[in-house]
């Protein structure tokens, strides 16, 4: 088995060296460098499309789906090494995707054939940019307590409702959605839709954030009809979609470090702060801190290996993935705060070029989301009171 | 290398998790410590340790051992740590079979398989300080006819007083604080002029400053090669470093578990203290902290199985990592059990005290925080 796997590793290798181009392997500069595919998307480069375009032929950008709904139908050992091949040489992810991420690993679960054949290819090819409706203005850690109704009209649904926090629903094709169908049973009455965001009724408005961004929306339906056809799972059985993928959403959060870097944050400063005569960074108090995170970063690197290495094989604890969206958003938290530290009074400007729009300061700003989204840390550290602990009453 | 336990680790460990808690419980330590026990271990023990397998793990199989790894090893002594059993088995059976394993000749030839046997008690004498420094060796080994002349002393000699052999690391050229110009001894127990003041320690174990007066060895007892002892003292340190991160992490589980099961049975102001938030979250906290320690470890101890070149990094991460969370371990099981977490008669003290010795062994928290800074470049 290591022998095939050696040889993928070989072939994987030359492919990429084939069909990744250099300026692929470059890190993203913005956040606008991420392709997201859909009906409005652009690329920003030639070498963009290229490396798109070659991923998809391949069945790369999800390459652990099966091959009729679009993947390379890779193993886990395989798709493991197709991911340390690529981060060898920095590759850039193809194809950023709420349907990679969410949608598509629901589908596979619980979609029909018909659903998966369709909306899978879609999503594998980038051609669908899909949002998540989940959050409503009163229903945010309790989320089962969401209000957004959808009235059986017979062959279709009518919805009102609003959501919020629904990332880049400005952007979005369609959406999955949660809506109530049954207002007297709060668990089994909730069904998980998927509409169109260009229906009649259907609005988005931005909202502006402390970084100074606008990566998540207020969205309102006003009257939206859905087609009774456009649901995954069961009606009113919404929850048990929600909650799987919920899970999943934490394992993928955990699984990148929650978009952690996974590097020494000293060894990035050495160059900018400047080494003393010891070899060691100026600021003693600033190396210490750099050097106990640095600790932190690589045990969580360890971690997220033999995280992944056991959710694979079913050997993790189900709800192992809150401790490790816990643990990989703080983590990440830290980071920034490290990174601000060390960007000293460089670090806060906001506008310039040199600072490209004030990156730094608008990403640490960001981070603070981290441990909110997706469930926040509270949260986290109930589910594991509750459910790895077994600790009474949690 | 996947990062679980494989069938035949898991084998290992469903022997050794049973017969370690049976043979070598809390109470053992109690007994020994009560007794005023001289040796600070039971040497019965250590020859039920041969019997099982155990002291032969890193023995190769052509010496008599079982040629695993730092795996295999990790899993007795996450037992070992967990029941706070007294074992010379990590500077015995770890570290020292490490360091004559790479060396080799026919000091490893002698050695070796008495260590698989359960016949050798092996002491590790290094550090010079009350810090851990291995490279500011300054114990002085001049030319002496056919062999050396030994004068100098050292500290927190684990098993010193009663060990048979005393792997020595000594300087034969350059200064304190060099690498090169060490070279690693086998010196045995009964040498001309090596005097052990034993000293009874925190956590019941006992460790002796060594004087060496001119202690007269021949040539053969000289571990590796002469002034390159770093090549055999760098795999010591690694592993004792791999070996105590694990023995720590059974002491931080063990401290956890404990105190779990206390926030399940303590009752006050009518409920279970488990029931109230503010435990819950530190619980689940300190249960996330372990579950990356863990991963560390076994990270270290499988690179350094593989003979990877980052092994030497995540053997720093381990130790500095698994140092923060048992200590956490230890210090939220003592305030979470309240006032009886203070007495000698409840447990939960007693892995306090095998944290704080094993934290200071082959270097602290911050020794190995220090380390990572400098293998970044910072």
């Amino acid at each position: 088995m290591s022998d095939n796997l050696e040889s993928f590793r070989r072939e994987t290798r030359a492919w990429l060296e084939a069909n990744c181009p250099a300026e692929m392997r470059e890190p993203l500069k913005s956040e606008d460098d991420t392709y997201w595919g859909g009906r409005k998307a652009e690329f920003k480069s030639p070498a963009q499309k290229a490396w798109f375009e070659a991923c998809v032929a391949k069945g790369y950008t999800v390459p652990d789906w099966p091959k009729e709904y679009g993947g390379a139908g890779l193993s886990a050992a395989e798709t493991k090494v197709l991911r340390e091949e690529m981060a060898r040489i920095n590759a850039r992810s193809p194809l950023s995707s709420f349907g990679i991420w969410m949608l598509g690993p629901a589908l596979l679960h619980f979609g029909t054939e018909e659903q998966k054949r369709h909306y899978l290819n879609q999503i594998a090819r980038g051609e669908i940019r899909w949002c998540q409706g989940y959050s409503e203005p009163g229903s945010g850690s309790d989320l089962v307590s969401l209000q957004t109704f959808g009235e059986d009209k017979g062959d279709h649904w009518v919805v009102n409702g609003q959501k919020i926090w629904t990332s880049y629903a400005d952007k979005a094709d369609w959406i999955f959605c949660l809506v109530r169908t049954d207002k007297s049973n709060k668990y089994q009455g909730i069904t998980f839709m998927l509409f169109d965001m260009e229906s009649a009724g259907v609005t988005t408005k931005p909202i502006l954030l402390i970084s100074g961004n606008s990566p998540f929306c207020e969205t309102f339906f006003d009257n939206v009809k859905v087609p009774k056809d456009q649901y995954v799972g069961e009606i009113n059985r919404g929850w048990d979609v929600a909650k799987y993928l919920l899970g999943h959403e934490r394992e993928m959060i955990s699984a990148n470090g929650a978009g952690a870097d996974m590097v020494s944050a000293g060894a990035l400063y050495a160059k900018s702060l400047g080494l003393n005569a010891a070899g060691e960074l100026d600021d003693p108090i600033l190396r210490a801190e750099m050097a106990k995170f640095d600790v932190d970063v690589f045990a969580f690197r360890a971690m997220g290996e033999r995280f992944m290495d056991m959710w694979k094989t079913g050997r993790a604890h189900p709800a192992s993935s809150n401790m490790m969206k816990y643990a990989g958003t703080e983590l990440n938290k830290r980071r920034f705060e490290l990174v601000m530290s060390g960007s000293g009074s460089d670090g806060l400007e906001w506008e310039s070029e040199e600072s490209r729009q004030g990156a730094s300061a608008r990403a640490w700003l960001r981070t603070k989301a981290n441990s909110i989204e997706g469930g926040t840390s509270e949260v986290m550290l109930n589910v594991v009171a509750k459910r790895i602990l077994d600790l009474p009453g949690a | 290398m996947p990062m679980y336990h494989t069938d035949d680790q898991a084998m290992l460990k469903d022997s050794a998790s049973p017969f370690i808690a049976e043979a070598g419980p809390v109470a053992h330590l109690r007994s020994l410590r009560d007794s005023n026990d001289p040796t600070g271990f039971s040497r019965d023990l250590w020859k039920q340790f041969a019997e099982m397998g155990f002291t032969g793990i890193l023995v190769p199989e052509d010496k008599g051992g079982l040629g695993l790894g730092h795996v295999e090893a990790g899993i007795v002594l996450e037992e070992i740590g967990r029941n706070l059993t007294p074992s010379p088995f990590l500077t015995t059976a770890v570290a020292a079979a490490s360091a004559l394993k790479a060396a080799g000749g026919a000091v490893a030839d002698e050695w070796l398989p008495r260590i698989a046997a359960g016949d050798a008690v092996i002491a590790l004498a290094i550090d010079e300080s009350q810090r851990h420094r291995p490279e500011r060796v300054a114990l002085k080994a001049e030319r002496s006819g056919n062999g050396f002349r030994l004068s100098g002393t050292k500290t927190f000699v684990l098993n010193g007083h009663v060990a048979d052999m005393l792997l020595v690391a000594a300087r034969t050229a350059g200064a304190a604080g060099e690498e090169s110009g060490i070279t690693l001894f086998a010196v045995p127990r009964d040498a001309a002029g090596l005097s052990a003041d034993p000293r009874r320690l925190v956590d019941s174990s006992i460790a002796s400053k060594l004087t060496l007066d001119g202690v007269e060895v021949t040539a053969d007892a000289v571990v590796g090669e002469v002034d390159a002892g770093w090549s055999a003292l760098k795999p010591l340190l690694a592993a004792a470093r791999t070996g105590a991160s694990a023995e720590l992490l059974g002491v931080g589980q063990g401290a956890m578990d404990m105190t779990m099961t206390y926030l399940k049975q303590r009752k006050q102001f009518g409920r279970l203290i488990g029931e109230f938030q503010s435990l819950q979250h530190r619980a689940a906290h300190l249960y996330s902290e372990m579950e990356i320690a863990r991963s560390c470890v076994m990270k270290a101890q499988q690179l350094l199985d593989e003979g990877n070149d980052g092994a030497e990094l995540m053997v720093s991460v381990a130790k500095a990592k698994v140092g923060q969370t048992t200590n956490l371990a230890v210090r939220e099981g003592v305030q979470m059990h309240g006032g009886i977490g203070m007495t000698d008669e409840y447990d939960i003290g007693l892995y306090m005290k095998r944290d704080r010795a094993l934290a200071e062994f082959m270097g602290d928290v911050n020794y190995h925080t220090d380390r990572v800074a400098r293998m970044n470049g910072y």
